[in-house]
């Protein structure tokens, strides 16, 4: 059987259940066999209860996306069944935990069902019921004629720092899993097998979520500072940074709340270190007012907001593409900030190592925009080009430069806006970064000096071409020609470019950075475009809002999703296709 | 070396004449420059309001930050850079009022950086409206008929909440108050003076008598390293002692940070850095 279909795998039922840990086993075992592979988990905000799922995509080919259709179902409560059931494909076969409760005959008609009785089996093998989760990684393993001894290996090191006592009745478990569906389940019949990759084609993955591979990017960038508060579902940003801080010699701090945050990133960054903070929507509405100082005194700052439905506190686990034109408009006042939107971990790495650039180059804030839904799901990627990363700190000055100038400005007017930095501790370079507008050194003004308030207000707005042309263009994914272009930012890549793969016609306009936009830059993009879609995880259609705002582009249609999950690449080809 | 001019740029103070703000300023200047430091060695942390205005004419590094602000802006310096002096300027609205979870942030973290709180009990500024330390029952144009919240004892509320230098000042008595700033930038640690300044304006019109029968000097006699003691002594409100309430020796938030050694990160070079290591992690 080929494998070169996709197949979904997924797990529902208790919090506390294992359900993540049995996804991450299995996520790992098709990675080590050489299949590519996308999962993200559902779970509510709270520590234990609740329903969590675990789903999993697998594919011998690239995959972006999880997906709907949903070929291997293990149920472990009837909640989870009745939740996730009407994505079980006719071919699909549905495990469930017999000992917690039976399916309805409604449920199990047209569909293959297959008894678990976990707490039974455990007990009559030994096992601590703790195990039972590895017991159904062993059942879908012979479901799925998966490679034992690679099982075996992952197995091994997920259990290994618990001890050789764990991971010898996991392996226990694993073994009675795999000889209970050999024995009891027509494990033939089931239409899906994961074979290995041969040795000599495999691909050496890397199994990271965006949130990951920003960390990454941060410590590659060289970035020495991050200030950030908790918050869903940026915090594994800060977890990664805080365990890493040590080794790569960088400052990690979690504050007193969201203000201090940005205000503590701040003070940092006109010190001289290279500053980020990490938050959600709601943290970063609590920092709005620092971005206008930000902009104000023209310190550097990368900021990364992940997104999730809001409004208030919304549905905090969950995902949505909410806050692009919050993030583009928040502040009072006019000025620039720059908006990146990674659409998957790879762009997140290189996004975030180029966003210290920017903010460092033109002195002005920079976002980067993601989401619950790549925050937290896991890719399989082949590498990360480090030898892409540069670093580019700006116009900021030696002491030997300071010293030779008659006169240090840091707030020099010049034609591209940009000013010479200093910072503190260093001879012939005092000024003051001022939250009142400000003359060239930094002193404040009042409205009795209107000429100086124009001057300083044209030298910020002056950078927008220089920013324009550093900003990452938009790609271009699919045909050359196609009957429609779908347009979108951030994390809607994934599921169409998975869609793309049934729509011969259709291409995609990914758009890096949605913020700030040249009309005439975009103008040129859509050229030739017949039919422009806006594809967007929000209710109004955000992107497409600024598009116009800021460009006078009007899409043709706005295909929107804002029940708090992402795109699947089925939903996509469902309504393209009425277009087409 | 420096001396107290050094300290002082070329622009004009804007403050009304004899505000209690001039005494402060002049006792910084002193205190930085006795104690050999140069305006390049010196960050300021400024917050809104009339004390605030004072980042036009404190020559330094100067960061002039936003209402209630200063304090987290300072704490970000120093964090990043432990070589500077770092002293965050507010006033009692923005100290006690806006930044009062920075400010009980910074006593917790024992960051070491000064933090002089310019206390004149009212929102001046803005006209004179209630602040946290205005006394209850006082009329002002926001509390016509008398402020109905009790006054927050700041002293009381740093030694609560972990400050490990603590003190009180008077704005006019200079040399004092020089000598409390000094102690405060040698103190490894948070240290709050709370600087007693009279408001020509919205203050009573005989503040200045009033502070003098209220003012007293703590002498030798006084121990600061007793917090029972020192609590007891912070919560005098008819008598208003001067001088070191309460002190404590302990680690700074940077000293534990001793992968650093002693270094911040903003003052070294920035480079790229392998994650060939941490990424194999994501196996």
């Amino acid at each position: 059987m080929k494998t070169d279909r996709v197949l979904t795998w997924k797990i529902g039922g208790l919090a506390g259940g294992g359900q993540k840990a049995a996804g991450l086993i299995f996520t790992k075992a098709c990675a080590r066999a050489g299949l590519f592979t996308f999962d993200s988990s559902e779970y509510p905000s709270l520590i234990r209860g609740g329903l969590v799922t675990y789903r999993v995509s697998v594919s011998s080919d690239p995959v972006n996306a999880i997906y709907k259709d949903t070929q291997l179902l293990i149920a472990l409560t009837a909640e989870a069944l009745d939740y996730c059931l009407p994505d079980v494909t006719a071919d699909g076969v549905v495990l469930y935990d017999s000992d917690k409760f039976k399916p309805t005959p409604a449920q199990i008609k047209g569909r293959k069902f297959y008894a678990l009785p976990l707490e039974a089996l455990a007990k009559s093998a030994g096992i601590k019921s703790i195990a039972a989760n590895v017991i159904i990684t062993g059942a879908c393993a012979a479901l799925l004629d998966f490679d034992f001894k690679i099982l075996t290996t992952v197995v091994t090191e997920s259990f290994a720092e618990k001890g050789k006592e764990v991971v010898a009745m996991n392996l226990k478990a694993l073994q009675f899993g795999f000889d209970y569906a050999q024995n009891n389940f027509q494990v033939k019949d089931f239409g899906y097998k994961l074979k290995p990759i041969e040795d000599h084609k495999k691909p050496n993955f890397f199994i990271v979520t965006a949130n990951d591979t920003l960390a990454l990017a941060a410590v590659a960038a060289g970035c020495n500072y991050l200030v950030s508060y908790p918050m869903t579902p940026a915090s594994s940003i800060l977890h990664s940074l805080a365990d890493w801080a040590e080794e790569v010699g960088m400052i990690v701090k979690q504050p007193e709340d969201e203000i201090g945050a940005i205000h503590m990133a701040l003070g940092g960054s006109f010190a001289g270190a290279r500053a980020m903070t990490a938050t959600s929507g709601g943290g970063f509405a609590l920092m709005v007012e620092a971005l206008t100082l930000a902009a104000m005194t023209e310190t550097p700052l990368v900021i990364v907001e992940s997104q999730r439905p809001a409004p208030a506190t919304g549905l905090p686990t969950w995902t949505e593409q909410g806050d692009l034109s919050f993030v583009a408009h928040a502040g009072h006042g006019d000025f620039l900030r720059i908006v990146l939107a990674p659409g998957d971990p790879e762009e997140s790495f290189y996004l975030t190592a180029q966003a210290f650039n920017l903010a460092e180059k033109w002195q002005v804030p920079v976002f980067i925009l993601l989401d619950k839904y790549i925050s937290e799901a896991h890719k399989s990627i082949i590498d990360l080009d480090e030898s892409k990363i540069t670093v580019d700190r700006g116009k900021m000055l030696t002491n030997q430069q300071l010293a030779k100038l008659s006169k240090f400005l840091r707030y020099q007017l010049t034609k591209d806006g940009v000013s010479p930095r200093s910072v503190p501790g260093q001879p012939n370079g005092l000024h003051i970064a001022n939250s009142d507008e400000h003359d060239e050194y930094g002193f404040t003004i009042e409205g009795f000096n209107p000429q100086m308030r124009n001057l300083m207000m044209e030298k910020r707005a002056a950078k927008f071409d220089g920013i324009i042309e550093d900003l990452p263009e938009p790609e271009l994914i699919g045909p050359a020609q196609a009957k429609i272009t779908l347009i979108g930012w951030g994390s809607v890549k994934g599921p169409i470019v998975e869609a793309l793969k049934q729509l011969p016609d259709v291409n995609y306009l990914h758009v890096m950075a949605p913020w700030p936009l040249s009309e005439s830059f975009m103008r040129a993009k859509i050229k030739g475009v017949k039919k422009l879609i806006a594809i967007e995880n929000n209710q109004s259609g955000q992107f497409a809002n600024l598009l116009r705002e800021a460009t006078g582009i009007e899409v043709d249609e706005r295909l929107t999703k804002y029940d708090g999950a992402q795109f699947f690449p089925e939903e996509i080809i469902d309504n393209v296709n009425k277009f087409l | 070396m420096a001396n107290e001019s050094d300290f002082k740029t070329n622009v004009k103070p804007t403050w009304c004449p004899g505000c209690g703000n001039f005494g402060i300023w002049s006792a910084v200047q002193k205190a930085l420059a006795e104690l050999g430091r140069k305006p390049y060695e010196v960050a300021f942390a400024f917050d809104i309001g009339c004390c605030g205005n004072g980042a036009n004419w404190h020559n330094g590094y100067v960061f002039h930050s936003l209402h209630g602000r200063s304090l987290p802006v300072a704490y970000g310096i120093k964090l990043t850079n432990p070589r500077l002096t770092v002293i965050a300027d507010a006033g009692d609205g923005a100290a006690y009022g806006e930044g009062t979870n920075h400010f009980l942030g910074a006593c917790r973290g024992n960051i070491d950086i000064v933090y002089i709180v310019h206390n004149n009990h009212s929102y001046s500024l803005t006209k004179g409206q209630a602040s946290p330390t205005t006394a209850q029952g006082r009329k002002t144009v926001s509390t016509p008929d008398g402020l109905i919240e009790r006054p927050l004892n700041s002293l009381q509320l740093a030694i609560t909440a972990g400050a490990t230098f603590v003190a009180q000042g008077y704005s006019d008595d200079i040399q004092h108050l020089k000598e409390l700033i000094k102690q405060a930038i040698n103190h490894r640690g948070f240290a709050l003076i709370d600087v007693i300044q009279p408001c020509v304006i919205f203050n009573d019109p005989d503040i200045r008598q009033q502070y003098q029968k209220m003012i007293y000097k703590l002498d030798s006699g006084y121990q600061p390293n007793d917090k029972i003691k020192a609590y007891r002594k912070a919560g005098e409100t008819k008598k208003l002692p001067i001088g070191v309430i309460y002190q404590e020796k302990t680690p700074t938030y940077s000293d534990h940070l001793k992968y650093l050694k002693g270094n911040g990160v903003a003052n070294q070079v920035v480079k790229k850095r392998s994650i060939k290591k941490l990424l194999s992690q994501f196996r």
